[in-house]
């Protein structure tokens, strides 16, 4: 009880010491009065008394130290000493402190935005509340794209009601497109992005509206008034964040629609679950409408009861998956789902799959961190050479050893703080402009922010790296021979070449560490270019598309031919006109382009075989004539004609891997797909009348799975992109192509004309953004090791000016002197190099997972980059070479 | 010449402060000193300046409390006094060294009859 009051009172003491130090002084003035009296009392001389009294004391200071060091905390008062005496001489010293500030705020800078970016997505959790009970529903992986990772209606209402572990579930629709939402405000009317999503959609992820309400049942019922929700950014930038929205109702799809909330900025629909797409309006699913035959549309989410474990709701969705049916109506279809229905931490369906792409890139940060600290740690070596004397004489005055580490240690302290708090200015701005790359496919990106956790990371790594680059010249220093150090009058003495031995361990490791970032650059660089130069089964350089509006409705069309027919000829007009614009090549539709959504319908079969269970239909896409050449899809048959009618024989086009696969079941004798009729499942045959190479229809970088794709005029469409192949900068049809929709259907919404290059680039964003930042990593790092050579054989230069100059008296040549010193920077390069290119290869198994057509040991890669930074290494040590092979001897002799 | 001056156990010189309070009242420093010289006949090798850490020390503490006042010759002097935890304190302390002492003084004068004695 005492004691811990006493800590207050010390700490309290260590505040207020001016003040307590004068009442010290009063006290011991008045215990030299009192003692000089007492001293003449006794008949001493005024003199003679008061150096009796001073005997007495034991010595004003002694008692002055002693009453401190009971009184506050002697090591604060030490610590603010060392503070003050370090900025006085970082002050004198502005060329070291700037680039000793510089290299670390740049190293902490990248630690602490990566760190924000790990921690958003692995750490943090997801920006919900209590996230640990939201499980993704989904089957494993398989390459039936979407319609494989979604349900139907009535198995969503299965596996709801059937359910315990669950507080509620829910899910979105999972094929609406960017630009399906088109807002008549008078004027032309204007695209937007919208998602359906079933009514307790919010309640499930548990957000509120930030104004108005969330959807109820009532919205999603049947005949329900149409209603949506604005997303936050989307309310800013249309509506001019109008705080009186609530209740307004706008010409949405030619509906008026009744704004009946806005939804916060912490929700973005598009960084959770598309990332890299923005969605402007969420409006609710009717899953009692249409939808209902629609088949696997859902994608589901649910939301655990508390003290439900993961492996409880996976052993219960094993038992309820059976009893799910595709439809209702077919009973066939019930079981469908087994083993399909398996819940993951939705967290981990997000940020899964970049773990090991964020490990490695946290390693780079790291690895730049360290070298940074091995770069601070020469310049103090350098620095503390320099000051070895000063060092020496206060070890002679009675310095202890630790006293002066502490010292050192306090000047890193201060150091790192300084780079810190650059480097946290730095991660910043890093941070805000990485939340608005929105066309970075990566999830959770635009809620990048600096937060509290940043903050506790940068205070972590900078006493890290103050301890790491200080206590190795701090040691040296401490640890020197007083007397050696303080004899020690110039070059070439043994401590000076104790030194420079360490510095060059430490350069060593630093080239090292910069070789092995530098390798893993080199492989994800060369990584990304395989990927560029992928064969993706169509042409993306010159094209575009467009979503296009139309109308192919028909009242009383039983079965559904007369709108395709109707929809055939709208086709075909837009079709003509639009290929008669100059400059256009080809042009088609489809309803999805590659490299974005995607569904199946099942899987056609040739014609007398039984279809097996448990094989993944190929994808479908529903085209008209002109979309493979508009594509640059060679296609071995023919295309799709006008002529293919609804009620005409059924034809489709399959994929290269698709055919193979059909070919290999022997049903043909001469094992070709091409002409042959495909079983479709109850309804008509299907004729393949072309075969067309293999689409990346997911991905760049992963295979091409099985595609099937029907016409327009003879299946129906979920929506329509015009494709426009030209010989000129898409970005110049543009204008022309979106006037002439226009003028055939006024209702066409200014939608984006995108380039199908964008597209690839959005698909490759991901893996570019990561590649991009481990390059500008391993650049920094080889600008750090490079200064790192420089310093430590310029400083030798330096040190070897006498040496030199004698050598250059005696005959030696500039060529010969900068030979020499050349050849010892390669020699720290070389060790440096081939300790990291070892490394390198024993670590290389970490980043192979990320790498594409290269391999982790590829020689290529090892070769070039040893060989780049040798070049580097031998131009840093050129300039301070070149220095030394124009020292004028005599000059030289005559110094020191 | 004289024999050597006693060293101070740690925590000695804090006890003989609070006991010269408690004896002698209201003090300043100088004067505690001195009756601690004056009471141990010069035996103790005392700083005087080391009893302003053992004032600061039990002051934190709140054993004792001070207040700047004037002295009979009227000299501006800071006065301590115990407070009442100081008197437990020291109650408690006193006890403790009786013990010690007590068991110090059986220490060394033990002979080797005591050994027999106990078995």
């Amino acid at each position: 009880m005492s004691e811990s009051l006493r800590l207050l009172k010390r700490i309290w003491a260590f505040v207020r010491r001016e003040h307590l130090d004068d009442d010290l002084e009063d006290e011991l003035a008045a215990h030299l009065q009192f003692a000089i009296d007492d001293n003449i009392a006794r008949g001493m001389t005024p003199t003679e008394a008061r150096r009796a009294a001073l005997i007495s004391i034991g010595g004003m200071d002694h008692a002055r130290y002693k009453h401190r060091e009971a009184r506050g905390f002697m090591t604060l008062d030490i610590f603010k000493q060392d503070f003050k005496y370090t900025l006085r001489t970082l002050w004198h010293d502005p060329s070291f402190t700037v680039v000793a500030v510089l290299i670390l705020a740049l190293a902490i800078g990248a630690n602490i935005a990566v760190f924000s970016v790990v921690n958003t997505l692995l750490l943090r959790p997801l920006p919900f509340p209590n996230a640990h009970e939201l499980v993704w529903i989904a089957p494993p992986p398989t390459k039936c794209g979407m319609s494989c990772a979604t349900y139907s209606t009535d198995a969503y209402d299965e596996f709801r009601t059937n359910s315990r572990s669950y507080q509620d579930v829910t899910g979105y629709f999972a094929f609406s497109g960017a630009d399906n939402l088109s807002l008549n405000l008078g004027g032309a009317p204007l695209p937007a992005t919208s998602i359906d999503v079933i009514q307790n959609f919010f309640q499930v992820l548990g957000v509120q509206a930030q104004m108005g309400r969330v959807f109820t049942p009532e919205d999603a019922r049947n005949g329900a008034a149409p209603v949506v929700l604005l997303s936050n950014a989307w309310w800013k930038r249309q509506f001019n964040a109008d705080p009186k929205i609530v209740g307004k109702a706008f010409d949405m799809n030619g509906k008026q629609t009744t704004v009946i909330g806005v939804l916060p900025a912490s929700f973005d629909f598009g960084a959770v679950f598309a990332p890299g797409t923005k969605v402007d309006a969420i409006t609710p699913l009717n899953l009692y409408g249409p939808p209902r035959n629609w088949g696997n549309i859902i994608t589901l989410i649910g939301r655990t009861k508390p003290g439900i474990t993961l492996g409880q709701a996976v052993d219960e969705a094993v038992r309820v998956a059976p009893t799910m049916c595709w439809n209702n109506r077919f009973p066939e279809s019930c079981g469908n789902y087994k083993g399909a229905v398996v819940p993951v931490p939705l967290k981990d369906y997000i940020g899964g799959k970049l773990r090991r792409s964020l490990i490695v890139l946290w390693s780079a940060v790291g690895a730049i961190l360290l070298i940074a600290c091995v770069n601070l740690s020469n310049l103090l070596l350098a620095r503390a050479a320099a000051r070895a004397k000063e060092f020496a004489m206060r070890g002679a005055l009675g310095a202890s050893r630790g006293r002066i580490v502490r010292q050192l240690l306090t000047e890193s302290l201060v150091l790192s703080s300084m780079g810190a708090i650059f480097g946290f200015m730095l991660a910043a701005v890093l941070v805000e402009w990485l939340a608005h790359q929105g066309a970075i496919a990566l999830p959770l990106l635009s809620t990048l922010h600096m937060d509290g956790a940043a903050l506790g990371w940068t205070v972590l790594i900078s006493f890290f790296s103050a301890t790491i680059f200080g206590i190795v010249p701090g040691l040296r220093m401490a640890g020197g021979n007083v007397y050696e150090s303080l004899k020690d009058a110039g070059p070439g003495a043994s401590a000076s070449r104790k030194h420079e031995r360490i510095r060059s361990v430490l350069v060593v490791s630093e080239v090292a560490l910069a070789c092995m970032l530098l390798v893993g650059a080199g492989l994800l660089l060369r990584s990304f270019v395989n990927v560029l130069k992928v064969d993706l089964g169509f042409e993306p350089d010159h094209a575009a598309a467009i979503k296009v509006d139309y109308d192919d409705n028909v009242p009383n069309d039983k079965d559904g031919s007369l709108s395709s027919q109707k929809r055939g000829v709208i086709f075909q007009q837009i079709l003509t006109r639009i290929g008669s614009l100059p400059g256009v090549e080809a042009a088609g539709f489809t309803d999805y382009l590659p490299l974005g959504q995607n569904r199946s319908w099942g899987l056609p079969y040739p014609k007398g075989l039984k279809p097996p269970q448990g094989v993944d239909g190929p994808l479908v896409y529903v085209i008209t004539p002109g979309y493979m050449r508009a594509m640059g899809t060679p296609i071995r048959g023919r295309d799709f004609a006008w002529s293919d009618a609804p009620k005409g024989e059924q034809v489709v086009m399959i994929n290269k891997s698709f055919a193979q696969y059909l070919a290999n079941l022997n049903a043909w004798s001469d094992r070709d797909a091409l002409n042959k009729p495909l079983g479709n499942g109850g309804g008509p045959d299907l004729h393949i009348v072309g075969i067309v190479d293999d689409v990346h229809e997911e991905n760049v970088d992963g295979d091409a799975g099985w595609q099937i794709y029907y016409p327009m005029t003879q299946a129906g469409p979920s929506a329509a992109e015009l494709v426009v192949r030209t010989r000129m900068n898409p970005s110049m049809l543009a204008g022309p192509v979106l006037a002439s929709l226009r003028e055939m259907n006024p209702k066409q919404p200014a939608n984006e004309f995108r380039p199908i290059r964008l597209l690839v680039n959005h698909a490759v964003s991901g893996r570019q953004f990561f590649m991009l930042l481990v390059v500008s990593f391993a650049g920094l790092g080889l600008l750090l090791a490079a200064l790192g050579i420089y310093g430590v054989i310029s400083y030798s230069v330096t040190r070897q000016t006498q040496e030199i100059g004698i050598r250059m008296a005696l005959g030696a040549t500039a060529g010969h002197v900068r030979g020499r010193i050349l050849r010892s920077t390669l020699q720290l390069a070389l060790v440096g190099i081939v300790i990291g290119v070892g490394a390198s290869l024993a670590g290389a198994k970490l980043i192979a997972a990320l790498l594409f057509g290269t391999s982790p040991w590829d020689a290529i890669t090892y070769g070039s980059m040893a060989l780049l930074l040798l070049m580097i290494a031998a131009l840093s040590g050129y300039i301070p070479a070149f220095r030394a092979s124009r020292i004028n001897p005599t000059v030289a002799l005559r110094t020191n | 010449m004289s024999p050597e001056k006693l060293d101070l156990l740690q925590g000695t010189l804090d006890l003989m402060v609070l006991q010269t309070l408690t004896v002698m009242g209201s003090m300043h420093g100088y004067g505690i000193a001195r009756r601690i010289e004056q009471v141990s006949a010069d035996e103790v090798l005392l700083n005087q300046g080391t009893i302003y850490a053992s004032l600061v020390r039990l002051e934190q503490r709140g054993w004792i409390s001070s207040h700047w006042g004037t002295s009979d010759n009227n000299r501006k002097a800071k006065f301590y006094a115990i407070t009442a935890t100081g008197k437990r304190q020291l109650a408690a302390d006193a006890r403790y060294w009786e013990r010690l002492k007590d068991v110090m003084e059986r220490v060394l004068t033990m002979d080797k009859s005591a050994e027999g004695a106990d078995a």
